[in-house]
């Protein structure tokens, strides 16, 4: 199982590498002067030649290829100019940000979407089926923005049942120690349970915009899977054996089904963080991807190719995950023919 | 010694509702299985004789519903038989053995653990006994390092080791009929009678009666006592083996002997079967089923159900002009 | 399957399932609406009115009046067609890319497999909307790019099906005939492989007209693309969005309900589809 392991993470290279070439193009497919996007709209034609030598640009592609590298491998992805700040220090510090949400939204949505989808699957044609129907559509039409601006307008405007949108922390609170950069476990390390009530409060409805967006692939894969898997010959054996419906379902049928529904998290994790990015936005959540919004609208490059890059390396790293995890639970990979 | 039924059903019919309408998939059915005996159910595909394992077994798909008659088990009619107590004979007292075994077991469960789990389901057995009673269950189905093969997936053994596994599932807990659907269907040839030997072998030592689902006659005449022909869901002729094969009554019954391979016979000479099963959701078919495809054809054949000639159930011939 | 056949499922589709023939219903209103709503929109879209900003829905405006006064219904009507017109457009450049690279790579196999292969999955290694953020951002806000990077996100699941289906019919017996008789590789692709494969790929067409309408409007509404004043619905939401703190929700609600109404409607009319042309994989 090591040796698969290995052998799966030797495998994320190509993918690495072919990350690093896109964004690379990318900075070079810049329509006009990339010295220019670089150094920003107020620079002078002096500021721009000095970014061109800096950034390499006035060598072959090849080279500068090599050189971008390098930056990369020493962590440097250039300057904001909006902050000043290197593009790397942002967004080390506004990463926790944006995974705390990412995860949240992600546990919600299984811990939601796989019951319901094993309940529709065991019950065909009953109201939780058709619920789960009726999820699954909606879910996957209802942009996360749009959900996000209706839970603001019922859940805070309306009932005042939610704090306002307006980042990770009420002002009144003051953030915790870092530790992990997740507030809600921080100040479980602190044990201000305060202050994790209130980040959990931030938290509830950009999560939940998250979850109903990503509850659809998942509650669909899971009640197509255990569809499939109940219909197997291996759960008539398990019914003629005279095991109980509980056993079947839950401890043969369900361990089945979940193989394809972990196959699906990576397309859930593409979702999620791309929604990540609109639900950011409503609720002015201090992320990377606010970071990379504010940085468009000011035509302040190196931001958005740093973000761009963060974004695929983690998502290469949880497909990764995934994987491994699968070959943890199927003991089959890697003996088929 | 006298025979001690086993199982018995009587009148068993069974419709599955479908789009095109109802379909009579069993009608009349009636047989029994004796203590000791092995009987073979023998047909094409789509006569009714896997439903019929399937009713007996209380596993049919919710589209299947029993209309008519009993199934009588140790004295008690398993197709009224609530479900909770149906669970409970399942695996205990009345097994099920299934074709293609490959796929025919949980595929990430090891299958010392899925022995294990019916053992402890029903047979009296302790968490902590239970893996060394799945092992001794595969050195009984003769299954060479038991140890080892016990912590083996299904996906890492052949097919005719998988088929000894399900063997071994089924009789763990001493059950009094073993029900054997198409066992040696996916399996080599060289396979398929060491695991028809083994059935037979456990059979006579436990006292066990097997009803055999098979299509191939020639497997049936070999290893059981009793032959039922099953034909578009009728029991078309039922006999002792070697009666049926010496005076075949049925039409049916003669074109199927004519129709296996023996080595006395060239390929040749093998007779087919002309036409196919009639279309079975036809509103009402009181008539012989088979009379479009048989020679012997007379006009009653199509007009009323045949009459049964036999004094024994399993000794009949339902047609209106047996050979 | 004869044509009578054919229609006589369709026909059993639709009956036995209403969901599917409300969605076509729905899609031929959308289209109404794209093709008309310029003529039908009782005011212009873009006419500002400083005396009647962020009124709510009345009979004069029924989806109420945004900060600069303008009227939110015609606005909202008027956007269908760029939306319509950015998610039709990129789905037929995704199937001219993906069906080909697909078909060719299932039916060639070998590098051109591989390099396709390589190629998809590359795109795979990026979360899909920040990737379409990223191409926006390198080559231009315009909505010609908008256009492209919902193009390109989309090609891998087009690729993947198209290969898939390929594969299986290589060697089909039909595709042997057609070679037996002289036909060239590049004919017989084009000939017998691609009008076998069609419904399979309109369905994946339907099914990602919904997401590429969501993703044209998410990038809208973090402003890249178009730009206002021009009526689209994610601009439209995005205009909205702080108002919904202070209480003004139609002017997020409407175009928020039309982005999603669209999307809600590929997304049955795919299912249905699917049902039509592969019962089997009903889900």
């Amino acid at each position: 199982m090591l040796s698969l392991i290995g052998k799966r993470i030797v495998s994320a290279i190509p993918s690495v590498i072919g990350v690093l070439v896109v964004t690379f193009v990318l900075t070079r497919a810049l329509p006009g002067d990339p010295a220019a996007y670089f150094a920003g709209p107020a620079a002078t034609p002096q500021a721009i030649e000095e970014v061109r030598r800096s950034l390499g640009l006035d060598k072959t592609l090849p080279e500068q290829f090599v050189v971008y590298i390098k930056d990369l491998a020493t962590g440097n992805l250039g300057n904001s100019i909006a902050t000043g700040q290197p593009v790397l220090t942002e967004i080390r510090t506004r990463l926790p940000a944006s995974l705390e949400l990412t995860l949240y939204g992600l546990l919600v949505s299984v811990l939601i979407a796989v019951p319901l989808g094993v309940l529709a699957a065991t019950r065909p044609g009953s109201w939780i089926d058709h619920l789960c129907r009726v999820v699954t559509t909606a879910g996957v039409s209802l942009p996360a923005f749009f959900t996000g601006l209706l839970l603001v307008y019922v859940l805070y405007y309306r009932l005042g049942w939610a704090p306002a949108p307006l980042g990770r922390l009420d002002i009144f609170y003051s953030a915790p120690t870092t530790v992990t950069g997740f507030y809600t476990i921080d100040a479980l390390i602190e044990g201000n349970l305060e202050i994790f009530r209130a980040a959990l409060a931030q938290l509830l409805l950009p999560v939940t915009a998250l979850a109903v967006f990503t509850l659809a692939p998942l509650a669909r894969m899971t009640r197509a899977a255990m569809l499939e898997v109940l219909g197997s010959d291996f759960i008539r054996t398990a019914r003629a054996s005279g095991l109980p419906k509980g056993k079947i379902v839950y401890g043969y049928a369900f361990r089945n089904a979940m193989l394809p529904v972990v196959t699906t998290l990576g397309m859930v994790f593409s979702f999620l963080l791309g929604a990540n990015v609109l639900v950011e936005k409503v609720f002015s959540w201090p992320g990377i991807g606010t970071f990379a919004i504010e940085a468009l609208v000011a035509s302040d490059y190196a931001p958005i190719q740093g973000f761009v890059l963060t974004m695929a390396l983690l998502y290469v790293m949880l497909n990764l995950a995934i994987d491994v995890l699968y070959i943890v639970i199927d003991p089959r990979v890697g003996f088929e023919s | 010694m006298s025979a001690v039924p086993v199982l018995s059903v009587d009148n068993l019919s069974v419709e599955f509702r479908t789009r095109g309408g109802i379909v009579k998939a069993l009608e009349r059915v009636s047989f029994t299985v004796n203590k000791g005996e092995m009987v073979a159910i023998v047909g094409e595909s789509g006569s009714g004789k896997s439903v019929t394992a399937f009713t007996v077994m209380g596993i049919l798909d919710a589209a299947g519903r029993v209309s008519h008659g009993t199934a009588t088990f140790g004295g008690l009619d398993v197709l009224q038989a609530p479900e909770a107590v149906m669970r409970d004979i399942r695996g205990r007292e009345m097994s099920m053995i299934f074709q293609n075994p490959r796929v025919a077991l949980n595929p990430i469960r090891r299958v010392g653990d899925q022995i294990a789990d019916v053992l402890l389901q029903h047979g009296n057995v302790t968490r902590r006994e239970a893996p060394q009673r799945a092992i001794e269950m595969l050195a009984r189905v003769r299954i060479p390092d038991p140890e080892r093969r016990a912590r083996a997936y299904p996906f890492e053994l052949s097919g005719g080791m998988c088929q000894r596994i399900m063997i071994a599932i089924a009789l763990s807990c001493a059950p009094k009929m073993l029900i054997a659907d198409e066992p040696t269907t996916g399996l080599d040839v060289t396979t398929q009678a060491a695991i028809m030997d083994l059935i037979a072998e456990l059979g006579a030592e436990q006292g066990m009666a097997t009803l055999l689902i098979t299509h191939d006659l020639g497997m049936a005449a070999e290893y059981c006592d009793q032959i039922v022909v099953m034909h578009a869901g009728h029991i078309v002729e039922a006999a002792p083996t070697a009666d049926l094969f010496a005076h075949p009554r049925h039409p049916y019954t003669a074109k199927l002997i004519a129709a296996t391979p023996k080595p006395s016979v060239r390929l040749r000479d093998l007779v087919a079967i002309p036409g196919n099963l009639p279309d079975l959701r036809a509103a009402e078919i009181a008539s012989c089923r088979y009379s479009a495809r048989c020679e012997r054809r007379q006009p009653r054949c199509d007009q009323a159900l045949p009459h049964v000639l036999g004094e024994q159930r399993n000794s009949m011939v339902a047609c209106w002009n047996p050979l | 399957m004869t044509t009578t056949a054919t229609l006589k499922h369709v026909r059993y589709v639709l009956t036995e399932n209403p969901v599917t023939l409300f969605a076509f219903g729905l899609f031929g209103f959308i289209l109404f609406c794209a093709i008309f709503g310029p003529w039908l929109a009782p005011y212009d879209p873009l006419a500002t009115d400083g005396a009647a900003t962020l009124r709510p829905p009345s009979a004069a405006h029924w989806f109420g009046t945004d900060a600069l006064g303008r009227d939110i219904f015609s606005r909202v009507l008027v956007a269908t067609r760029l939306d319509l017109g950015i998610a039709f457009a990129s789905v037929i450049l995704t199937f001219a890319i993906g069906a080909l690279a697909g078909i060719a790579a299932g039916f060639f196999g070998g590098w051109v497999d591989r390099a396709v292969g390589r190629l998809a999955d590359t795109i795979m290694a990026f979360p899909l909307f920040v990737l379409a953020m990223g191409i926006v951002a390198a080559l231009g806000n315009t909505v010609g790019n908008i256009v492209l990077a919902t193009a390109i996100i989309n090609t891998p699941l087009y690729a993947r099906v198209a290969r898939a289906e390929a594969n299986i019919r290589r060697n089909a017996g039909f595709v042997e005939a057609a070679r037996l008789s002289g036909n060239g590789e590049g004919r017989i692709l084009l000939l017998q492989i691609l009008p076998n494969i069609l419904p399979i790929l309109m369905v994946q067409c339907s099914l990602t007209m919904g997401y590429a309408i969501l993703n044209a409007a998410g990038l809208s509404f973090i402003g890249l693309g178009i730009a206002p004043p021009t009526p689209e619905w994610g601009i439209l939401v995005a205009e909205g969005a702080a108002l919904m703190i202070s209480g003004e929700w139609w002017v997020a609600l409407f175009p928020g309900l039309a982005l999603m109404t669209a999307v809600f409607c590929f997304n049955l009319l795919g299912d249905g589809l699917r049902d039509i042309v592969d019962p089997r994989r009903r889900t």
